[in-house]
């Protein structure tokens, strides 16, 4: 067997049980080998951080605390907080407003900083709490078109309809001119939004 | 097919030319950045992906870019230029060897380059020889304008571009400098400085080398942080490091040079003679040896050997570029002996290091 990281004979197998994914295997040759053993820490930085941001949820957390975020589900793309810990990967967009309160320490001990103070795109459209209500209108629509409620599914096409032409359900221009008051505010919302149940 | 043309020249990161070219090999930038309307990858269906794909070369096509610009479907590429386009910096070892429709597009100048369905939806990189990190966001952030124009980023105001890994949320910025540095590696400093340097939030790794072998003397120095911060900041950061080492290494070459001449003579000399006499030498051993005459070029201790060839050759006598280069797939012997004719050819007007 050769060694993973040369084109030498792999003499060393070592099995690593650090990883919080689990074990790994490795096959190196003499030389990577001590390479190995010498080092300090994973060299790749986000794999670094992920470990990093693994191991710092279990320590900031009490066990029934960590039990309990572990549970939370996404209602937009299903994934639960204890798969994204085990995969250092989110599932969708609408995960940063799913596990707000569990990511924000992540976000304080990764990056020192809870906020972002850079770029912003000209087209706000793109935020998660939007793309969520349209999926929730879209299933509403399905529903009512299952049960044969056609004029309750036509009125659920019209609220889709305006919102992704940059209008609130209502059909009113939310868009004012300044790029301030683009940004989706479900707070702000109609009294049928039920938007707040999910956070 | 495209990526044959690639293979004979070097690309821009390559170059050799820029403000500190003798240390500073290349200025890098990436973006992460997700279509909002789709869950991050790892939750795609295999319909998502396509359809993300798709979206994006829509947008690409509407984009006024060069019309050479290519799109390339990873998925259909054989092993062979997967690897290729790996050892060329264009695509991520990630985005080569993950299942699924995937793809890249290819600035033909190699400028910049698009990875599509990587981790994120999308991963945008410019890249620029030597140092200079102003020129490359300046092209950067023309490149992200022009593409949402045409697509929806995942975006809260709060949070700014929302990423798969919350280690890239806010700017989603990369922040790279590759640097060559075999003076602070022969004088055995090289971990004490990057020790230092992890301190202050930038994060060091070595080139070309997977896992922990560093190859080449090639180190790469990149921001760790990537919200809370504007991009500009961030880059600052990293800049602000780069002069230092440039330093360190300038300071660690001055002193071999005082103090250890005919060492330092002797390794060059030795280096230069093993590439242009082996009859057959493996990619590691040709790095090693590339890096002591790179040096050594830089120091004016060789003649007839210039900077380019040197980028050159450490980029073409990678396995996949050799293979490319002589047109078959080539077992890893054959590899070794066509390598060392490689070398020879490229190096055979050269001439000893002087001697005094």
């Amino acid at each position: 067997m050769k060694c993973q990281h040369c084109e030498k004979t792999a003499t060393f197998h070592i099995t690593e049980l650090t990883d919080p994914n689990g074990p790994t295997i490795l096959h190196l040759c003499e030389e990577h080998a001590r390479t190995f053993f010498n080092q300090d820490g994973p060299p790749d930085p986000a794999s670094a951080l992920t470990n990093m941001l693994a191991k710092q949820l279990k320590l900031e957390k009490a066990a029934d605390d960590l039990a309990a975020a572990d549970k939370k589900q996404c209602p937009m793309c299903g994934i639960t907080f204890a798969e994204f810990r085990k995969g250092g990967r989110l599932g969708c967009p609408y995960d940063y407003v799913a596990f707000e309160e569990d990511l924000e320490p992540l976000l304080v001990n990764i990056h020192g900083a809870t906020s972002h103070s850079g770029k912003v795109p000209k087209n706000l459209n793109g935020s998660p709490e939007r793309q969520f209500r349209l999926k929730q209108l879209k299933d509403e629509m399905r529903e009512a078109i299952n049960k044969e409620q056609y004029e309750v599914a036509g009125k659920l096409r019209d609220k889709i309809a305006a919102i992704e032409t940059g209008q609130n359900e209502n059909g009113q221009n939310e868009n004012g001119q300044s790029d301030e008051s683009n940004e989706e505010k479900p707070n702000d919302g109609p009294p049928d939004d039920d938007f707040q149940s999910f956070s | 097919m495209k990526l044959d043309d690639l293979a004979q020249k070097t690309g821009e990161w390559m170059r050799g030319d820029g403000p500190e070219s003798d240390i500073v090999m290349s200025s890098r930038i990436r973006l992460a950045r997700n279509l909002a309307e789709f869950p991050f990858v790892r939750k795609c269906t295999d319909k998502d992906r396509i359809a993300i794909a798709a979206a994006v070369r829509r947008a690409i096509d509407a984009l006024p870019l060069s019309s050479d610009t290519e799109y390339v479907d990873v998925a259909k590429l054989g092993d062979l230029d997967r690897q290729f386009l790996m050892e060329r910096q264009l695509i991520s070892h990630e985005l080569s060897e993950t299942e699924g429709a995937r793809a890249v597009i290819l600035d033909p100048q190699e400028r910049f380059s698009i990875m599509v369905n990587e981790e994120d939806h999308l991963r945008l990189q410019v890249m620029q020889s030597g140092l200079d990190l102003s020129s490359a966001w300046k092209r950067m952030n023309e490149l992200d304008d022009l593409l949402e124009s045409k697509l929806t980023y995942a975006f809260t105001k709060k949070l700014g571009y929302l990423t798969a890994c919350p280690t890239n949320v806010g700017t989603g910025l990369r922040v790279s400098v590759m640097l060559h540095l075999p003076a602070l590696v022969a004088t055995k400093q090289i971990d004490k400085v990057f020790r230092a340097f992890n301190k202050i939030n930038v994060a060091v790794r070595g080139l070309f080398g997977e896992g922990s072998q560093f190859m080449g003397d090639l180190y790469q120095v990149s921001n760790q942080m990537t919200l809370g911060k504007s991009e500009e900041t961030l880059m600052q950061r990293v800049s602000e490091v780069i002069p230092r080492l440039i330093d360190y290494e300038r300071k660690a070459r001055e002193f071999l040079i005082n103090e250890k001449r005919d060492d330092l003579n002797d390794g060059i000399s030795r280096a230069l003679g093993i590439l242009k006499t082996a009859k057959k030498i493996s990619s590691e051993e040709t790095m090693h040896y590339l890096s002591k005459v790179r040096m050594g070029v830089n120091l004016g201790l060789i003649d007839n050997v210039r900077i380019p060839t040197v980028n050159k050759l450490f980029i073409h006598t990678q396995p996949a570029h050799l293979q490319k280069l002589c047109g078959q797939k080539l077992s890893v012997s054959a590899r070794n002996t066509e390598r060392a004719n490689y070398l020879q050819q490229h190096l055979s007007d050269s001439v000893d290091p002087k001697a005094n």
